[in-house]
């Protein structure tokens, strides 16, 4: 038998420290997608899938065919898209808080508001929930505030209502995330050309026009990939936040697709063929969704965010 | 010509009358807007701390808001004595821990050994562990497969789904990439191998962006949520997030605790001092976000690192 040449041994030993690590990466992140065949079986746990259990693609027409069903997916999407649209609406939100912010001389003031601004971020949704709880349940400081004040006799139940509820849930997202988007535009912001702004200022620009003409134009490159970003999760709003602001009052409002799946999985064993069903036709959207934004991120900018 | 002369110093006069007086209005509307944004972001961080430390009839009612009412830290006796938070304490600590360190070294390491360009098919192998940064079975696969793996019900769970991020390895590549190639090169000379040159040289390098990924990953661990709910039924793997938003949400939880407490002790103390569901959740509120308010003054450029190098790559 001939025996290897040093490069070559050496290049099987480099892959043999990696191949553990592969092994893992195939066990948690490919071999979950196996599990996308429950959605073609009558999964009854405790009891294995096997050839006896095969349905095809009954629980994907049961979506359909039961008016229910149909009526509960509907539900949820209109949620997600009424989520999603208002993040996106507002998704310019950050920027303009980091050009302004970046218009404070106060250095000292400026560093301290970027800081504390970014502090939420770092929180878990669960404690955003024990704050929100706090502060703006039946008993909070916002209610006991008011009723002092005499604004309001009765306790407004702010977190048990549907009511804005998916302006609130804008809100919260936006007290958690934008300083910390705002980061990124900063970043930006100061590598804009000194000379370019100077040379407006000697043209007798005012703050807002060098803000219109320089700032904003020079942010929006950045602006258009957290777009893109945006409209590729347009479905994937993810169940977390969603998961600890929701009760009986305002469920029918804050189930999100990616919460549905779970609330339905939850809802009995019996349920987990038609939660995973439900989202495989999720992912298969939102890979279509990713593939087209990529694109027409590569037709306007010249490259993907892939 | 000399009319003209004037009436364009004229001008320019009027200009910058006109510019620092809509300067001004720009100044204070944005000192007022940004006041008010950092106050409504720190408010409710001092409204809980102050809140765990007043008398506790008085922050049932909501009637502690600007600062704290009859000073004590009966709460956090009383917290203490809850069995269930040591339990919850203990397997935060451990993930976070145990968590952070497997990430950042995993991170290092295959973002290293993804820039040997001698290894059999590396490409092949860097492809398939960036791929997973979009690839998402859904909830009920992941479950499904994470049971048949035995992670339900098994510290482990908190641990391994989440030790290979490759969007560290992703970093940590790229960083190895823009160290000079002679530092590894003279190391082969000398007859170092892969793994010595990792250790010896590149590691000590790299130390920068390893920092940061540090910092990220432990703040992701502290905060993970979704997987006890998903993976634990067990008491005792549960994590203080966990605990918490039962405590919030699942009032029965609370009460007998609160029942508990106020048959040994109601008597002993007073009505200010005796525990009830608002006070323990708000300590307990405290508890899990203390280390967070405490780390990120500190972390706080290596948190501003880690997006601009994330938007570089975006």
């Amino acid at each position: 038998m001939q025996r290897l040449n040093p490069k070559t041994k050496r290049s099987f030993l480099e892959f043999g420290y990696i191949l553990p690590f592969l092994i893992i990466v195939l066990l948690f992140s490919y071999f979950p997608l196996y599990g996308w065949v429950y959605a073609f079986h009558d999964y009854k746990p405790p009891f294995p899938i096997g050839a006896d259990t095969f349905v095809g693609f009954k629980w994907f027409a049961t979506i359909i065919n039961n008016p229910t069903r149909l009526k509960g997916v509907f539900r949820v999407l209109r949620n997600t898209f009424a989520m999603s649209g208002i993040s996106l609406f507002f998704s310019w939100f950050p920027m303009i808080f980091a050009v302004f912010l970046n218009e404070i001389k106060n250095k000292s003031f400026r560093k301290f508001t970027q800081t504390v601004t970014t502090l939420p971020n770092f929180i878990s949704w669960v404690l955003v929930y024990a704050f929100a709880f706090t502060l703006f349940g039946t008993n909070g400081a916002v209610n006991s505030v008011l009723k002092d004040l005499g604004v309001i006799e009765k306790s407004i139940p702010f977190l048990q209502s549907s009511e804005h509820i998916w302006f609130k849930m804008w809100l919260w997202l936006t007290w958690k995330n934008a300083g910390w988007a705002a980061i990124m535009y900063l970043a930006a912001i100061s590598g804009i050309d000194e000379q370019m702004i100077e040379a407006a200022k000697v043209d007798g620009a005012t703050r807002m026009q060098i803000i219109w003409h320089i700032t904003i134009p020079s942010l929006l490159p950045t602006y258009f990939v957290i777009v893109m970003l945006n409209l590729a999760n347009f479905l994937s709003n993810g169940m977390e936040q969603y998961y600890v602001f929701q009760n009986a009052f305002n469920k029918d409002f804050i189930e999100v697709l990616d919460l549905y799946v779970y609330n339905l999985s939850t809802s009995g064993t019996g349920m987990y063929p038609l939660s995973t069903a439900i989202s495989i036709l999720k992912s298969v959207v939102s890979v279509v969704l990713l593939f087209a934004t990529n694109t027409v991120s590569k037709l306007i900018r010249g490259e993907g965010f892939i | 010509m000399e009319k003209t002369e004037i009436s364009r110093r004229d001008l320019r006069a009027r200009t910058r009358i006109r510019t620092s007086v809509s300067d001004r209005i720009i100044d204070v509307v944005t000192y007022i807007v940004y006041v008010l944004f950092a106050f409504v972001c720190v408010y409710p961080f001092y409204y809980i701390i102050i809140n765990s430390i007043s008398a506790n009839n008085l922050s049932e009612r909501g009637k502690v808001v600007f600062w704290p009412l009859e000073v004590h830290f009966k709460n956090y006796e009383s917290v203490m004595k809850i069995p269930g938070l040591w339990d919850a304490a203990r397997n935060s600590i451990l993930r976070t821990v145990i968590g952070t360190v497997l990430t950042v070294i995993i991170a290092a390491f295959l973002g290293y050994m993804f820039t040997r360009q001698t290894m059999w098919h590396r490409k092949l192998w860097y492809r398939m562990v960036t791929v997973t940064m979009y690839v998402n079975a859904g909830i009920i696969p992941w479950f499904l497969s994470m049971k048949l793996l035995g992670m339900t019900n098994n510290f482990w769970g908190y641990i391994f789904p989440m030790i290979i991020q490759p969007f560290y390895i992703v970093l940590c590549k790229t960083y190895c990439e823009s160290v000079p190639q002679a530092l590894q090169d003279a190391a082969e000379i000398d007859g170092a191998g892969t793994l010595r040159i990792f250790f010896r040289i590149m590691l000590p390098v790299i130390k920068p962006i390893l920092a940061t990924i540090a910092v990220f990953a432990a703040v992701n661990q502290w905060n993970a949520f979704q997987d006890t709910l998903l993976l634990m039924t067990k008491k005792e793997l549960y994590t203080l997030q966990y605990v918490l938003f039962q405590y919030i949400n699942q009032a029965s939880s609370l009460k007998a605790l609160v029942s508990n407490n106020t048959s040994t002790s109601a008597l002993m103390a007073s009505l200010a001092h005796a525990a009830t569901a608002t006070s323990i959740r708000m300590t307990v509120t405290v508890v899990v976000v203390f280390p967070i308010m405490c780390v990120y003054p500190f972390f706080q450029k290596f948190f501003t690192k880690g997006i601009m190098i994330g938007a570089v790559k975006g």
